[in-house]
């Protein structure tokens, strides 16, 4: 034995099935009522409802009333403390808030646990519910409460349409376009404006567009943006998204553009489509990469 | 323009992120009693509700008219939904005051919300439908482009669209309603933030809000109380996809401006106007929209709003409430801007009240800067 090292042994001190308490006609009731699922309180003579009940006010030291109240069971918590880390001895063995609950009209709060999954949940003020345990299972205990549980304060609603989309006859043509590399537009029979994509009625003036244009896949970047939030169709962040006014159309597209550090990018910028090989090609806009700066001088931006 | 209008009663709920507290029954209906209040009256005096709101994908509600119609006292009476995309809040007023204007109603109730927090508003806004190739990322990825050409056009110093930021918060600290409350700030503040979509930096854009507002809308011999008269309404829209459209300064938003200051007898609209309630839900939209409104000319928006005449104390305060950029519960705010205008001009905006306020502008555009509502109300009948 080496000195220094106490000598320790493990003791157990228990009292061979437990001490029994003698509850007394006002905790016995409350232990009833919670063992058929109430929640009761007992009013004292200055008339505030005790919830747990006492035999005694705790005010005036006068035995409470036998008036009893139901209470709750909804109730309101008054202030909390997370337990991240439940001990063996707790009521539950998942994180839960230590609360006091004040049941719907009660002048006092009791002392439960409240199963609110996560501690992001809780708050001061929030309305909670005790969870009975089955009636088979209580025995006239606080612990006939599981626990206290949020109320119900929100739903998911999960809606999902599902269409089939038709691109339309002017949208395909233009796709067959795209699909061999080209860029289809229309020209407007009254007033003589260009659009791209392919379209068969003119947002101007309403006429028809029978005149198919083939397009080249240069032209000038009007305007764009630098995005700094990332999207699923960007190769990273950022990534410039423009206005593109192909040589020949009165109206620019969208598009992606890339092949220059997006801090290059100019208004003006001369860009031609880097199209995707064309064994990759199908009838989508994906055929085109991005837009690519040409090296030209750049254009004059007009309005 | 028809029979007189007046707004009798307005109501708003405090604008904030999440209201986990109502359902979207009890938001409207929190508005709809506060503008019941201010007028005195009840839903057994109104005859007709007009409601509206931004795209049902925003909270997957379809035709919330009816799910809506027991929660605004419309058992029994004609009610309506208007949708024009953002600048609803302002056609949802247009309509309701169309059916006073028409003599068909004496009153009306017009209602608009958003309780965004129930989804996401650039999801919806960006769904990517089969064959198109749209890079645009919700509104701010649809705005930059035309942000930057307007900066380009008139070389407006950067700092401009981080003056109106800091200018609209300031006011949002008067206005006991605003969503973002942020005291204490600074030109470097907003300047410090991350740019989301270059040239728009984050506290150069609008909050995502749950909230409602609403209005009682009168027949001259209807009137109770403090009346805001209606001296003019217009509405313009124009496609998206038309060659020559400018997008920085559109020819609806113009066209819409000059046919209600025709109809409300203003040609130079910084002199005769005393407030504007204007839709920025992107701080460089106030330059952009001085010059598309008229109130000067082209080029010209930014050095109005650098030279402090849009500010509170300035001669033609904008945004006075805090506007779109510290509350953006979208649907309804195009109604806010419309309603924020009838408070001044009935004396009721409190702190942010405008001093003798007679005349004053409610403005909102929606899509692709593509749809304009308008009205102008003032103290005086028309
Ligand atoms: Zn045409």
């Amino acid at each position: 034995m080496s000195a220094g090292v106490p000598l320790t042994a493990e003791h157990v001190l228990e009292f061979p099935g437990g001490y029994t308490r003698t509850t007394g006609p006002v905790i016995g009731r409350f232990l009833t009522e919670l063992r058929e699922g109430r929640l009761m309180g007992v009013r004292t003579a200055g008339g505030r409802v005790l919830v747990p009940p006492l035999e005694y006010d705790p005010e005036t030291g006068e035995p409470v009333t036998d008036e009893w109240v139901r209470v709750g069971p909804a109730g309101t918590v008054l202030t909390w403390a997370w337990v991240e880390s439940p001990r063996p001895s707790h009521p539950l063995d998942r994180p839960f808030a230590w609360a006091l609950v004040r049941p719907d009209g009660a002048d006092t709060a009791l002392v439960h646990a409240v199963d609110a999954g996560n501690v992001k949940s809780m708050r001061t003020g929030m309305r909670v519910r005790p969870d009975f345990v089955p009636g088979p299972e209580r025995r006239g205990h606080i612990r006939d409460i599981r626990a206290f549980v949020p109320e119900v304060t929100r739903i998911v609603s999960p809606i999902r349409t599902r269409y089939r989309v038709s691109a339309g006859k002017a949208l395909t043509r233009f796709l067959e376009g795209v699909a061999e590399g080209v860029f289809i537009g229309g020209r407007c029979d009254t007033c003589a404006k260009v659009y791209v994509p392919y379209r068969v009625s003119c947002p101007e003036c309403g006429g028809v567009i029978a005149e198919e244009v083939n397009l080249p896949d240069t032209g000038t970047i009007t305007t764009f943006a630098i995005n700094n939030l990332p999207d699923p169709r960007a190769p990273e962040v950022p990534f410039v998204s423009a206005y593109v006014l192909l040589d020949g159309a009165d109206i620019p597209m969208i598009t992606l553009v890339g092949g220059v550090p997006a801090h290059e990018v100019r208004q003006g910028m001369r860009v031609r489509a880097v199209w995707v090989p064309p064994e990759e090609r199908g009838m989508s806009m994906s055929n085109v990469k991005w837009f690519a700066p040409t090296g030209e001088p750049d254009a004059e931006v007009s309005r | 323009m028809g029979n007189r209008c007046a707004v009798i009663g307005v109501g708003q709920t405090r604008y904030q992120t999440k209201r986990r507290d109502v359902s979207i029954a009890g938001l409207v209906r929190e508005a709809a009693l506060r503008a019941l209040e201010d007028a005195g009256l009840t839903f057994a005096d109104i005859d007709a509700v007009v409601i509206g709101k931004a795209p049902d994908l925003f909270e997957g509600v379809m035709m919330p008219e009816a799910y809506l119609a027991d929660a605004l006292g419309a058992r029994g009476k004609p009610m309506m939904r208007v949708h024009t995309a953002g600048s609803v809040g302002g056609s949802t007023a247009l309509v309701g005051a169309s059916l006073i204007q028409g003599g068909v109603h004496d009153r009306v109730l017009v209602v608009a919300f958003e309780k965004q927090s129930e989804s996401n508003a650039t999801w919806a806004l960006s769904t990517h439908l089969p064959f198109s190739a749209s890079l645009v990322v919700g509104a701010g990825g649809y705005f930059a482009p035309h942000i930057r050409e307007y900066i380009r056009r008139t070389g407006a110093p950067e700092h401009v669209g981080a003056l109106v930021a800091v200018k609209d918060r300031k006011n949002a600290l008067l206005n006991p309603y605003a969503h973002l409350k942020i005291p204490g700030i600074s030109l470097e503040m907003v300047q410090s933030t991350p740019m989301l979509w270059e040239p728009i930096r984050y506290l150069e854009t609008c909050p995502s809000s749950d909230g409602a507002c609403a209005m009682v809308l009168s027949s001259e011999k209807a009137v109770t109380g403090t009346p805001a008269w209606v001296h003019g309404t217009a509405m313009r829209s124009e496609p998206i996809f038309r060659a020559g459209r400018d997008t920085v300064n559109p020819r609806g938003g113009q066209d819409c401006a000059a046919d209600v200051y025709r109809q409300a007898g203003i040609t130079d609209p910084r002199r005769e106007l005393d407030a504007a309630e204007v839709y920025v839900p992107f701080s460089w939209y106030e330059p952009m929209w001085l010059e598309n409104l008229g109130f000067c000319a082209e080029g010209e928006g930014w050095k109005l709003t650098e030279s402090g005449v849009t500010a509170l104390g300035g001669d033609m305060p904008w945004n006075p409430s805090g506007g779109v950029l510290s509350s953006n519960p979208i649907g309804a705010s195009g109604l806010i801007r419309f309603a924020e205008a009838a408070l001044q001009v009935r004396g009721r905006a409190g702190e942010h009240q405008v001093p003798g306020a007679r005349r004053a502008l409610g403005h909102a555009y929606g899509g692709g800067a593509q749809f304009f509502a308008m009205w102008i109300v003032g103290s005086d009948r028309p």
